[in-house]
């Protein structure tokens, strides 16, 4: 008897046709929990590192979180793993909504795609039916219109959809996989899905989730309930309203934008506007949002409401939730209803709201400084608004300089040449950044961009405030409730942390309590990621519902394996090594572990390998950030240790 | 005629609050499950949201009485524009769809207000709606104590009514005395 999970994953062979239902190790449970953990090592046993992303050997896997389909709100993430086409590492997007725990319903925990399909298919998974079925007539079709089109024809309202647009179809690689108000959406893996010849995903179960301990986990469950409500009745004072609450940034909630306008980049993440939010903006701005936003919702089983619906006369409804709400208006220089409506067109066409944005307004840029020639936008309107759709359309299409442009800012300034590297200036590891420019080097978040294995800020951050608190009083306040700390060092590395002086940024955290603040972040992030539990319960706001005292609870009444505070965080670390691992077999070391230059006005150098030296150090790895085999076989990962050395990564020493 | 007091509960379900989750359905074929919260499986629940977010539609409803037969006639209803499927209102657990019905057996289902709960304490699916979309009132209602009356009973008042009791008594005479003869 399996607890929490199915016991079973779905492998589907799109080359030759295969389906099997094929059950599972309990073993790997207990040793990666579940969800990226198990993809992770997945895609390490099965996956050789020379497999290219557009290979038939490379798999795409949809993960579901080992608490997906319990009763534990906010257990709903699928976490998709497979070769970015864009890093050429790892990625594992992922999604909330309503998919996952559909699947553990119909009575899988993970569905792995390998091979290709020669036409478009979709898959429909119904229980224990599962058909691959012709998808011809939905080629083209937006990623929204397909999952309701989907739903029709297969005349069942409560199948889940996860679908990829044109974008995905066409290999772009920031083409997203779209499901209801939810998104799987870095690193191309809706590129990877459109390669397979895979349109969408369709599931429908109406099997039983059982837990090992049901009293004991359901008294957990209202616990959480019982914090969220009052948590949200008691935000925390002194820091911007989207951090202030739980959930996702509540971005289709609050009006007041003027954090985001005032201190992200505009255009292609050059231009602070630092006098933008006046009351004539936030007047407009309000009446935009509110006309827009039908109703806030949320994902499955979680009383946050992160996403809107968003119906705008003239256009068909789409569902939004967090930043995108703002990368398109802020890469135009326009407002918030271009926003919303051009937002509606990339949902459709399937594509990712940081990235996208982003290479169009380097486009542009590029087009400016003389490096792509008015040829190259042949057709394209004058006006601002109309050029942003135009390339929209270009690039999802692979037409003209959208099939340079639809490869990323990295890839497109490296065929573009003439000096464009220097204009895609906003990544790290080939992948863009949140259009963020500041001033003072702060130590815990250069080794979050360094380091994070996902290249992405708000997949790793979390838990310990973004900045200090100016008065003591405020700080003490804080500390107060902090319930949620691995251990009391951290208040006092909150109470001690200064705007100014020696206690300041960017010496204060020191080199050693950056390390610990980042190993506490990271280690919640890879929680959750494997549990299936929302960032936005757990590891991304301040004082969340979950956290290391009360996960292990979880885990050891939810999926009968006993389970403590350090058997957990040795489990998290071991995610994290793998899938370090993974991607050093890929090629990553040192050299690429890098902020954008201009991410910061005031660098460090030698601060900043310090920090990664610590860093490297405290996670058992050798100083070109490379596992160590002492750290591998403590982590039960002898077989990676082997491979390492057989390649010669490692040496034997 | 002396009055009796009646406990009567109802839900109130406040359309605009839901925000979809679903969290009703998950505590409900949880705490309806056997041993209690042993398993969950929303296509078990006694309350079914409705959702179609496209047409913002968010509807939870409640598992009725059993009917035997579909209605021979459906009922679409349209509220400030927005269009709700057949059915959608409706409780029963019928033929005409899949709702409400155990998935493996096809037997119905029907909500009962969690009535295993110790007294006081609201039905589940409120509890676990913090956003208040479910919102449990109990009130009392003081009610005539009927006297029910029989079919004849029923019958022969309303002769009395239109022909005066004088009159119904020798009619009833008369019969009976003709029919003895």
């Amino acid at each position: 008897m399996r607890y929490a999970e199915t016991g079973f994953n779905l492998e589907i062979d799109l080359s030759r046709g295969n389906i099997e239902r094929v059950e599972t190790d309990p073993k790997l449970t207990e040793l990666h929990l579940g969800g990226l953990g198990t993809n992770a090592k997945i895609l390490w046993d099965r996956v050789p590192p020379e497999t290219e992303p557009f290979s038939p050997d490379n798999l795409l896997i949809f993960g579901t979180g080992l608490l997906c389909g319990t009763p534990a709100p906010g257990a709903n993430r699928t976490i998709v793993t497979t070769y970015s086409p864009q890093t050429l590492l790892m990625a594992y997007s992922m999604m909330g909504g309503f998919w996952a725990p559909e699947l553990k319903y119909a009575g899988y925990d993970k569905v792995i795609i390998r091979g290709k399909s020669a036409k478009l298919v979709y898959l429909w998974i119904n229980n224990d039916k599962v058909e691959i079925r012709d998808a011809a007539h939905l080629q083209g079709k937006g990623a929204v219109e397909t999952q309701e089109l989907i739903r029709q024809e297969l005349n069942e309202p409560n199948a889940q959809v996860a679908a990829i647009g044109l974008a995905g179809e066409n290999r772009v690689y920031t083409a997203s996989i779209e499901h209801g108000r939810s998104s799987a959406s870095r690193l191309g893996i809706g590129a990877v899905m459109g390669d397979k010849g895979i349109k969408a995903i369709a599931v429908r179960g109406t099997k039983d989730i059982y837990l090992s301990r049901p009293d004991e986990y359901l008294k957990l469950c209202n616990e959480v309930l019982k914090y969220i409500k009052a948590r949200e009745e008691k935000p925390v004072p002194g820091v911007m309203p989207i951090l202030a609450g739980l959930g996702s940034p509540q971005e289709m909630k609050h009006i007041d934008e003027k954090w985001h306008t005032e201190n992200f980049s505009w255009g292609n993440s050059r231009t602070r506007r630092k006098e933008f939010w006046t009351k004539e903006v936030e007047e407009k701005w309000r009446e935009t949002q509110l006309n827009a936003r039908t109703r806030l919702i949320s994902c499955y089983n979680c009383p946050m409401k992160c996403g809107a619906i968003i119906s705008l006369p003239g256009m068909s409804t789409y569902m939004m939730k967090c930043f995108s709400k703002l990368t398109y208006a802020m890469a135009a220089f326009s407002d918030l209803d271009f926003g919303f409506r051009i937002a509606q067109r990339a949902a459709e066409y399937g594509v990712d709201g940081f990235s996208t944005p982003q290479i169009m307004a380097f486009g542009f840029e590029l087009k400016e400084a003389g490096i792509l020639t008015d040829q190259d936008f042949a057709g394209c309107p004058s006006d601002n608004e109309g050029k942003f759709y135009w390339l929209l359309d270009r690039i999802v299409r692979r037409e003209g300089i959208g099939d340079v442009l639809a490869n990323g800012t990295h890839w497109a300034a490296q065929q573009i040449g003439k000096g464009a590297e220097a204009y895609a200036h906003n990544n790290i590891k080939k992948h863009e950044q949140l259009p963020l420019k500041l001033g003072m080097l702060n130590p815990i978040y250069f080794l979050m961009y360094c380091t994070g294995e996902k290249i992405n800020i708000t997949q790793i951050e979390g838990q310990f405030p973004q900045a200090p608190f100016p008065t003591m009083e405020e700080r003490e306040d804080f500390v107060k409730d902090w319930i949620h700390v691995p251990d009391e060092k951290f208040k006092q590395y909150l109470l001690d942390w200064e705007m100014r002086g020696e206690h300041s940024n960017p010496y204060y955290p020191t080199v050693d309590m950056s390390v610990d603040i980042v190993d506490w972040q990271e280690r919640m992030h890879y929680i959750d990621d494997a549990l299936g539990i929302c960032a936005g319960l757990s590891s991304f706001p301040l004082k969340p519902p979950y956290h290391i005292h009360n996960y292990p609870h979880f885990i050891s009444s939810g999926v009968g394996i006993d389970m403590d505070e350090a058997k957990l965080t040795k489990a998290a670390k071991r995610n994290r090594t793998l899938i370090r691992a993974v991607n050093v077999r890929r090629g990553l070391r040192r050299a690429d572990e890098k902020p954008p230059e201009d991410h910061w006005r005031k660098r460090f150098p030698e601060l900043e390998e310090k920090l990664l030296d610590a860093y490297y150090k405290f996670k058992g790895w050798n100083n070109d950030g490379i596992p160590t085999k002492e750290t591998l076989h403590e982590l039960d990962l002898d077989y990676v240790a082997e491979d390492l050395e057989q390649r010669g990564i490692m040496k034997n020493e | 005629m002396s009055k009796v007091k009646k406990k009567i509960k109802s839900i109130k379900i406040d359309l605009d609050k839901c925000n979809g989750c679903r969290a009703c359905e998950v505590v409900c074929s949880a705490f309806h499950a056997n041993p209690k919260y042993s398993s969950n499986n929303p296509a078990r629940s006694r309350i079914r949201l409705i959702r179609d977010p496209i047409r913002d539609v968010y509807l939870p409803v409640y598992a009725g009485e059993y009917a035997k037969a579909e209605c021979m006639g459906r009922d679409k209803y349209v509220i400030d524009g927005k269009e709700y499927g057949e059915c959608s209102f409706c409780r029963a657990s019928c033929p005409s769809r899949d709702a409400f019905k155990e998935p493996d057996s096809g037997l119905p289902l029907k909500c009962d207000m969690c009535e295993d709960l110790p007294t006081g304490e609201k039905p589940l699916c409120v509890q676990w709606c913090i956003n208040d979309a479910l919102i449990c009132e109990e009130r009392e209602e003081e009610v005539e104590e009927e006297v029910k009356l029989e079919d004849v009973e029923t019958g022969l008042e309303s002769m009395v009514d239109k022909y005066g009791l004088q009159k119904i008594m020798d009619t009833v005479a008369r019969m009976s005395m003709s029919k003895k003869g």
